[in-house]
């Protein structure tokens, strides 16, 4: 028995190894974990590559509400860049963003600072904190918009209570309204934040603090100057968590102001989703929605730039 | 500093709370801040049973029983679809595994509504779109990245010795799952069930799209 | 002779890295194999190759006689002991001695007589109803043991066993595992980057490195000739003393030590006698063949050394000193009292030696 496989496999040589291993890599290896990976396959190849694949190219297509219709090269897009509520929603969403993301930020940096400080009750402040970030953005809307409406909420109370020059109707106002969201936005996220960065911040090693002490660096210089830069992967995944959230911003604006007054409260994504299922003209919808795919992938850039650079140090 | 910001959270929860036990007139004095002088659960009642949603006079009931219907399955298929697929990542790596993990992990942060219509196209051919099947198909597509993130890194902590024991002991892929990976990951499944529950619950957009009207979850009703 | 198993020109390569090269072994029935090398050497990859946890990019391995290259680790007629002990935490000791056999549908009370043979032979019968957290390192590790025990295999295979147990359990154990070896004789193949228990387990040892074999023999031969100078560096603790210089060959065998020693070579046993033209070298003493004192004066080499520094090592005393402007350390009887600054006679004998040419680090 062992003569016989020593000699076969010796005369048959390397050929017969090879398709044996071609077989062997091809079915018998791993089936059953390729069998199990298939949804994530389908997933990957239809929707994620598959799916932004089509919707890339109708977005060079004058496909109304069906899609169908010829290519256009970039008439969409021309089109989109020329349209005024396009660029209201563009306008917005920065102006939204930048605010949003500087308040999340530091803010949360600030609570992970102060939660770091061996509180009592951590844990209820945590919950308190955190909470909203359970809520859905449909519910954080109708509070929000509940508390800021002129009529019954915050304005009216302190006007009762004498104040009668007190206004707070930023949901009414057409400069103010997209803070109005930047508010509500901040009430949700921000806890999210504070967990992430009060990880990062429990995550340094304890003899950096006793290090900075017995250099006599005082506690907000090693935070700036020690602790921030160490922290900065835990950073940098948050900002990209936030931002790409930032893009998608949809549920808050419908819960809360629809867009208005006029259009002062537009956002992309309600732009993409009243072209596609409302106005009955997918691609401009489909352009829109490109430019917002592109806008991701910039703000992934930093990410993957630290994430999948070559390790050349180590 | 902190009861300060505390203030700032819990605030809405209050106004929440006290409004929703207030009567309609009391409401209509304005007066956020102040307990209700009545306290009534009949807005309660209104908004489960009768409250009006569009054409319908039904209340929040059919929405809220359309969003269990569509959160319990979509968190059980997508937890389960993603386990098997991070312990089939983390052991039982083939050619390709990784790149896909890391294309699945980009498209998590592709704006969804970049997806939305060609997956409307998609689900139409399934003979799924506005049905609860479908709403639970795209959570479950959805799901997928985050949940998978979460498993792989959990079972890639594992000792790897675990696994290798398991197969020189004669156990094959589903064995060694369901016998000894299972059974030491409890905790991340609690993790894995409370993201998809409360993510899938407060889910407006994919609700909206995919459930159709008699379908709707209760954050498209209460919108 | 039917080897128990058998390894035909075996690489493994991760994308471009290469991690065995070429392998080739041969192991006979019932005999004890230490895979010994330093971290990254292979060692423990090439054990996973044989266990079939890892893939093979070329070549064959026979385990009995049977071509496994491509069988399922179950089919392989091995049982594996990992370095983590690999208990499954959720089951009892019991429940994981049986996990395999309950696998593979075997009937009840063949599990049940299996399992209490492997509680007997490994003194665990108390511990079956225990889970894993409640256990000691060392009762892990008899459980591990265990697990490949009830397999009833021919081939044992340890993956660094003993490295997460501290260092008096570890020898316990290396003398059960023994104790083992001799009842079951079985073969067993056994990864370390001990020396230790390499020379004390071992019928055989494999010296490792860069994914290759460097030497394949019994520990006395390893220890007293080591084919090149990786292996004879590696080996011992502290390690052989090394001068550089030059031989020059024929009937008069003679070492030049770099600072002009001359050292006659002439009882050395030469693998193969090199000629008279000079050639460089290196020559290997190992600290226990440096002796002092009166005794040194029957040596082919003799000096008259200053101790540097003294380490009492309780059994006996390790010296670091100065000869043919090398530092050296030799080993001498505790009872012998050194002090740093002292002055005596110290010597060796070539013959006790190893000579190595340099240039290709071959023993010569």
């Amino acid at each position: 028995m062992a003569d016989l496989s020593h000699s076969r496999s010796a005369s048959a040589g390397s050929a017969a190894n090879g398709s044996r291993r071609l077989f062997h890599n091809l079915f018998v290896r791993n089936f059953s974990a390729k069998l199990a990976a298939t949804p994530m396959i389908m997933t990957v190849l239809i929707v994620f590559i598959g799916c932004t694949a089509w919707t890339i190219f109708y977005s060079f297509t004058n496909s109304r509400s069906l899609p169908s219709g010829e290519l256009v090269g970039f008439d969409q897009y021309t089109r989109l860049f020329s349209n005024r509520r396009w660029n209201a929603s563009v306008l917005n969403i920065m102006t939204y963003g930048v605010t949003s993301l500087c308040f999340t930020m530091v803010v949360g940096f600030l609570l992970a600072v102060f939660m770091d400080q061996k509180i009592r009750f951590e844990s209820a402040f945590r919950t308190v904190f955190l909470y909203p970030f359970a809520l859905s953005f449909i519910v954080t809307g109708l509070v929000w918009q509940w508390i800021m409406n002129p009529a019954f909420g915050l304005q009216a109370a302190v006007q009762s209570w004498g104040f009668t020059s007190f206004t707070f109707d930023w949901l009414k106002n057409r400069n103010m309204v997209v803070y109005a969201l930047v508010i509500a936005g901040l009430w949700q996220g921000t806890g999210f934040v504070m967990v992430l960065l009060l990880a990062g911040l429990r995550g340094i090693d304890e003899e950096i603090w006793k290090a900075a002490r017995v250099d006599g660096i005082p506690t907000w210089k090693t935070y700036i100057f020690v602790v921030l830069p160490m922290m900065r992967g835990v950073i940098v995944t948050t900002l990209v968590i936030v931002g790409s959230g930032i893009v998608r911003l949809y549920d808050l604006v419908v819960a809360m102001t629809q867009g208005g007054p006029g259009i002062s409260s537009e956002v992309p994504a309600k732009y993409v989703y009243n072209y596609m299922f409302g106005a009955g003209n997918l691609g401009q919808g489909l352009a829109a929605s490109s430019v917002m795919l592109l806008t991701v992938f910039i703000i992934l850039i930093p990410w993957m730039l630290i994430e999948f650079r070559p390790k050349s140090h180590s | 500093m902190l009861l300060f910001a505390a203030l700032y959270y819990l605030f809405p929860l209050y106004v929440m709370i006290t409004t929703s036990l207030k009567g309609m007139p009391e409401v209509r004095l304005g007066n956020i801040f102040a307990p209700p002088m009545e306290v009534t659960f009949a807005p309660w009642v209104k908004a489960w049973d009768s409250a009006c949603t569009g054409l319908y006079c039904e209340g929040l009931k059919p929405g809220f029983w359309n969003s269990v219907k569509i959160t319990v399955p979509s968190t059980i298929i997508s937890v389960l679809i993603a386990a098997v697929n991070g312990y089939a990542l983390v052991n039982w790596r083939f050619k390709g595994s990784e790149i896909f993990f890391t294309v699945l992990l980009f498209g998590s942060f592709i704006p969804y509504q970049v997806m939305l219509y060609p997956l409307v196209i998609i689900t139409a051919q399934l003979k799924v779109f506005g049905t609860l099947q479908g709403v639970v198909l795209i959570h479950t597509i959805f799901g997928m990245p985050i949940l998978t993130l979460l498993f792989r890194n959990y079972f890639a902590s594992l000792p790897p010795e675990l696994f290798k024991a398991a197969r020189v002991d004669g156990a094959g892929f589903w064995r060694i799952f369901f016998e000894i990976m299972v059974p030491m990951s409890l905790p991340i499944f609690v993790v894995a069930v409370i993201l998809q529950v409360t993510g899938i619950w407060n889910d407006f957009l994919f609700g909206v799209v995919f459930a159709g009207t008699t379908n709707y979850p209760m954050t498209v009703q209460a919108q | 002779m039917q080897h128990s198993v058998s390894i035909k020109d075996l690489s493994l390569n991760f994308g471009h890295v290469k991690v065995l090269q070429h392998l080739d072994l041969d192991i006979g029935q019932g005999e004890f194999i230490v895979l010994l090398g330093p971290s990254g050497c292979g060692k423990s990859t090439l054990l996973n190759c044989i266990a079939g946890l890892l893939d093979v990019s070329e070549g064959q391995i026979f385990i009995g006689g049977k071509n496994v290259t491509w069988e399922q680790p179950k089919d392989r007629g091995i049982g594996m002991v990992f370095q983590s002990y690999a208990l499954y935490p959720q089951m009892s000791v019991e429940r994981n001695l049986s996990f395999g056999l309950r696998v593979s549908g075997m009937k009840k009370d063949e599990i049940e007589k299996r399992v209490s043979r492997a509680a007997e032979i490994l003194q665990i019968g108390p511990l079956l109803q225990r889970k894993p957290a409640n256990l000691s390192g060392g009762q892990r590790q008899r459980v591990a043991i265990g697990r490949a025990l009830v397999r009833d295999v021919d081939v044992f295979l340890f993956d660094e066993p003993l490295s997460n147990l501290d260092a008096k359990l570890r020898s316990d154990l290396r003398v059960e595992i023994k104790r083992l070896h001799q009842r079951l004789k079985n073969t067993m193949i056994y990864v370390t980057h001990d020396q230790i228990e390499a020379l004390t387990l071992a019928d055989r040892i494999a010296v490792m490195k860069g994914g290759v074999i460097q030497q394949l023999d019994t520990p006395h031969v390893i220890y007293n000739r080591p084919v090149n100078l990786y292996v004879a560096g590696f080996i011992g603790s502290p390690s052989m003393n090394f001068f550089e210089g030059s031989l020059s060959g024929g009937t008069e065998p003679v070492f030049t030590a770099d600072d002009g020693t001359k050292i006659p070579a002439r009882n050395y046993k030469f693998d193969t006698v090199p000629d008279s033209k000079p050639m460089a070298a290196v020559l290997g003493v190992r600290p226990e063949h440096i002796v002092i004192g009166d005794h040194a004066k029957t040596m082919t080499f003799q000096a008259e050394a200053e101790i540097e520094i003294v380490e009492p090592m309780g059994s006996d005393t390790l010296a670091w000193t100065n000869i043919c402007g090398k530092s050296v350390t030799f080993r001498c009887d505790s009872d012998v009292l050194l002090e740093a600054g002292q002055k005596l006679p110290v010597g060796f004998d070539v013959e006790r030696g190893s000579l190595f040419s340099a240039e290709t680090t071959n023993r010569l």
